[in-house]
């Protein structure tokens, strides 16, 4: 398997995933320029974290009309896998390729702690190696994690079973006090449609090794490679 | 361009003494035109010129052969890590914007430090930020607390670089007048190491980043007064940060650097182009001529004057080679920067500032910088009165108030004890997934990739101490910082410092000045860590005159030669014994418990014993080094009753209890029991093993003469102090949610 990770200016996680795609997971992996318009032959395009061009308008909207991402829309049109992480998944909303906005978190700052997630499906190539009710525990660091759809577009995204993770307790309940950032139905994660889309705010790369004090995330990395081998 | 006329009165309203001008006019020869005023004012103010603090600060151990670099002489220290890599640390202060614009003062003062650090070629690794305000009862407080915090999340998480610990503290003396010191680390490969000594005749001056703004004109001079009424008026001099910029700034840097496309480079901090122009010509014994007419303005129609004293953020200065010029320039296009060459290196040892053909300055580059022209200044300290006045106290002059349970949980409740969760969560402490012991406990640690080992960092000082005990609570500052790593398993290798002080005229301030570097370097000496660099930090007062509590802040690098050995503070396991290393004294002048319980300010502080220091530390780390500890925590501010609940509520997802050794506490009266929990005697570790190790580690204690008390087990859900017992989970609560409920004013 091979994947690419962009870098926008103001990408700050594209290292992290990086690291932990192709140190420790094992993958081929490269760095793809904000400026290029082709993907080069790779399975799997990593969005990662970051504040990419400051994020000063809006969290993910200029990154939107960068010239690669025209070149993302075919890729994953073509069936290529995307994975958006924290500012990833931002930009994958914003560009419209996955529903829903990412606003303000309820408590109107900055968030950095480990928070547990729900594995809601494992038919995707994201959460093969994963059972359905896993709990992860990993770490989100965001200021705009408040997943928000209009009521209709919810409903079809539960509906659809988009969802691949939802913030919980450490033994997998949904509640109140487990949400984060005010998520609506505490969605943490989703996929599109086609399943070759996940947009999510925590953070597997920061969660792959044990030495950082989880390698629950890694799965996701390994889930990936596993479905090229 | 018509400018003022320089006069005597215009000299003083630029911060300067009648002699300084006279100095100025000599070694000119001549009146000094406006924008040389400007420019020998910012060179010789404090900020730049350390002209205070120079001659005792040179009297620091700054030489130790893991130091890489000349301290002062590059723009960070820079300490030996392994054969491939160095560790570039430094620590700086933001203090006067802080209090005037709390959220850009903060920001800017990390984006400030940060360039210091990549413009060694090194990559900002992680920020600590040492925070001092007045009481968090008041509501000013809380709103330059909130904002300071804001601020140093918004650049440090847009940069990209994990913020991973300092302290806060809430002090009377710090309500108008609070500090903002904001340390960074970075790592640099040894044959990437550069350089901000200009050199080559000839080669450009190239300006990188932002457009030149009217922003900080004067900055330097405005951290170098006191702030008054009037500082409000002041705001537009607080700079305004753009950590986009700054991450563009950084990865193009450290790619030139890479490439080999610089000679030498230094950040435009404060003084601006001004200072970093005339300091990297005056390392390398060269002078630099520059045309401001073609540096980048974001404004219309600005004034030499105002172009070489602008502090506008995110701006970088390269010496490069005309050959190089090219492929620097595909660099920066790259990353989207705006650029300019705006001079040349010359060999007549002169700053030459032009704009549309006419000369505004010329001034010998070597009379604007320390160790040249600018002044330094020493008078003989005086010892001050107050000093007498709070240092009276004996145990014997007080009855406990309340039980030990009450204090206990006054103590864990209050600001300056409690979890400062609610400041690290909005601080991206995790990113490039190195953080390998979060922010919370003695000393954040991070791994180095590629290399097995690791480094602990910590900031440290107890304004308190030292406003009781100078010289003593300096060294207590380093002691406790070097503490701070071991109980990580960190061996303490180096540290910057921040000094930060009141008016140096005054003469109380210099003598706590230089107690206090006194204290700084005796420690340092016993200790064995070289003070590689650091900032001063003057004129921190109120419009009332209140000077702050001298707080010199120490910045601590530890190593760990194996990261998979690294110590947190946490219990791990039922069953395992608690030992306390080191003596516990009658020492409760100057601690959290008389200032918390009494609102008492009260000397003596505790005392050290720098060798007694250094045995503790040294045994620790041999036990650390053979696997025998499980958990080890500082015992610091609150005593021992405090580092025992810590330890037990670190893992908040796996709280543990304790029980105490009953025996202990046989024939205590009830004070004896208050000095026991609540002493803050130096010299302390708490730390856990499975009990099958217990004789091995009192060999290693006894080897190094250590004195160890056996407290008790880890176990249960309850904290056991023999007269008294609290529930884990009320700990738990009291010590992470007090500072939220303080802020939303659910207690007072």
């Amino acid at each position: 398997m091979k994947a690419a990770v962009v870098v926008f200016p103001g990408s700050n996680c594209d290292r992290d995933c990086y690291w932990a795609s192709h140190n420790i997971a094992g993958i081929d992996t490269v760095f793809l320029w904000h400026k290029e318009r082709y993907i080069p032959p790779v399975d799997l395009v990593i969005l990662p974290g970051g504040f990419s061009y400051g994020d000063y308008l809006r969290a993910g909207a200029i990154a939107r009309v960068s010239p690669i991402m025209g070149a993302i829309r075919d890729f994953a049109a073509s069936g290529g896998l995307v994975l958006g992480i924290c500012n990833g998944f931002q930009i994958l909303t914003e560009s419209g390729l996955l529903p829903g906005v990412l606003v303000r978190n309820k408590s109107l700052s900055f968030l950095c702690q480990y928070v547990y997630i729900r594995v809601e499906r494992n038919d995707t190539p994201f959460t093969r190696g994963y059972n359905v009710g896993d709990v992860l525990r990993l770490p989100i660091a965001h200021n705009e994690g408040n997943f928000f759809a209009p009521p209709d577009m919810l409903d079809e995204i539960e509906r659809k079973k988009l969802v691949l993770f939802r913030y919980c307790d450490s033994n997998g309940n949904i509640t109140e006090e487990s949400n984060p950032n005010g998520s609506m139905n505490s969605i943490a994660g989703i996929i599109n449609e086609n399943g070759n889309i996940l947009g999510m705010m925590p953070h597997p790369e920061r969660a792959s090794e044990l030495i950082l004090g989880s390698r629950d995330g890694l799965g996701i990395f390994e889930s990936l490679k596993e479905g090229y081998a | 361009m018509r400018e003022p006329a320089v006069t005597v009165k215009l000299a003083r309203e630029h911060g300067l003494s009648d002699e300084e001008f006279g100095k100025i006019n000599s070694i000119l020869g001549r009146t000094p035109t406006y924008t040389e005023l400007g420019i020998f004012s910012v060179m010789w103010s404090e900020h730049c010129g350390y002209k205070n603090s120079i001659l005792l600060i040179r009297t620091l151990p700054r030489t130790g052969e893991s130091l890489l670099a000349e301290p002062g002489k590059e723009n960070a220290g820079v300490v030996d890590f392994s054969d491939e890599y160095a560790i570039v640390f430094k620590i700086e202060s933001h203090n006067h914007p802080s209090a005037v614009e709390p959220f850009q003062g903060a920001a800017t003062g990390v984006g400030g430090i940060l360039r210091d650090i990549f413009a060694m070629g090194a990559r900002p690794l992680a920020c600590l930020d040492s925070l001092r305000f007045g009481p968090l009862s008041d509501e000013h407080t809380r709103y330059l607390f909130r904002g300071v915090v804001e601020g140093i999340g918004f650049y440090g998480n847009c940069f990209g670089v994990p913020t991973v610990g300092g302290e806060v503290y809430f002090e009377e003396a710090y309500r108008d007048n609070p500090l903002v010191n904001a340390m960074a680390v970075g790592l640099v490969r040894k044959d990437k190491l550069a350089s901000s000594v200009a050199a080559g005749v000839g080669n450009l001056v190239l300006y990188v980043g932002a457009a030149t703004g009217r922003d900080g004109i004067h900055g330097a001079t405005f951290a170098s007064e006191e702030l008054s009424e009037k500082s409000g008026e002041r705001r537009p001099s607080v700079q305004i940060g753009d950590p986009f910029m700054e991450k563009l700034l950084v990865e193009a840097t450290l790619e030139m650097i890479e490439k080999g496309l610089v000679v030498s480079v230094q950040d435009m901090g404060a003084a601006g182009l001004t200072s970093s122009s005339v300091e990297m010509a005056a390392k390398g014994g060269l002078g630099v001529e520059l045309d401001l007419s073609l540096v980048p303005q974001r404004e219309e129609g600005m004034t030499p004057y105002e172009i070489m004293l602008s502090e506008s953020q995110e701006r970088m200065l390269f010496i490069v080679e005309e050959g190089k010029f090219d492929e620097a320039k595909e660099v920066l296009e790259r990353w989207d920067l705006h650029y300019a060459v705006v001079g040349r290196v010359t060999d007549d040892g002169m700053l030459t500032v032009r704009m549309n053909g006419r000369v505004y300055a010329t001034i010998p580059v070597d009379a604007l910088v320390v160790g040249g022209g600018c002044p330094a200044y020493e008078r003989e300290p005086v010892y001050p009165k107050y000093l007498d006045r709070v240092n009276g106290f004996t145990p014997d002059d007080f009855l406990p108030a309340i039980s030990a349970e009450e204090a206990l949980v006054q103590l864990i409740s209050s600001p300056n004890i409690a979890s400062k969760s609610w400041v690290f969560r909005q601080y991206d402490h995790q990113i490039m997934s190195n953080t390998v012991v979060l922010p919370g406990g003695d000393a954040a640690v991070l791994r180095i990739k590629g290399t097995g080992k690791g480094i602990a960092v910590s900031t440290d000082c107890n304004g308190r101490y030292s406003y009781l005990a100078p010289y003593t609570g300096a060294a207590i500052a380093v002691a406790e910082s070097a503490r701070n790593v071991v109980v990580t398993g960190a061996k303490p290798v180096a540290i910057t410092n921040c000094l930060n002080f009141g008016d140096p005229y005054n003469p109380d301030v210099y003598y706590q000045f230089s107690e206090a570097i006194r204290g700084i370097g005796d420690a340092c000496r016993a200790l064995g860590t070289p003070v590689t660099g650091g900032n001063v930090s003057f004129y921190n007062e109120s419009a009332t005159g209140t000077v702050v509590y001298p707080t010199p802040v120490i910045g601590m690098l530890g190593i760990l030669d194996d990261i998979a050995s690294f110590i947190t503070a946490s219990f791990k396991q039922e069953g395992d014994v608690i030992l306390l290393l080191g003596e516990t004294l009658p020492e409760i002048g100057g601690s959290e418990y008389l200032k918390e319980i009494y609102q008492a300010v009260w000397g003596p502080p505790p005392s050290v014993d720098l060798a007694k220091e250094k045995a503790v530390q040294d045994a620790f780390l041999e036990i650390a080094g053979l696997r025998l500890a499980t958990s080890a925590h500082d015992v610091s501010d609150g005593g021992l009753a405090v580092a025992l609940v810590e330890m037990g509520i670190f893992d908040r997802e796996n709280p543990l209890g304790f029980v105490l050794n009953a025996s202990i506490l046989n024939g205590f009266s009830e004070k004896e029991y208050h000095l026991f929990l609540f002493s803050e005697s130096q010299s302390r570790i708490v730390m856990t093993c499975r009990e099958e190790h217990l004789s091995k580690v009192k060999e290693v204690l006894s080897r190094y003469d250590v004195k160890s008390l056996l407290l008790g087990k880890v176990c249960g859900d309850k904290f056991d102090f023999g007269r008294f017992s609290i529930p884990v989970s009320d700990a738990l609560d009291l010590y992470y949610n007090s500072i939220e409920r303080i802020l939303k004013g659910e207690w007072k």
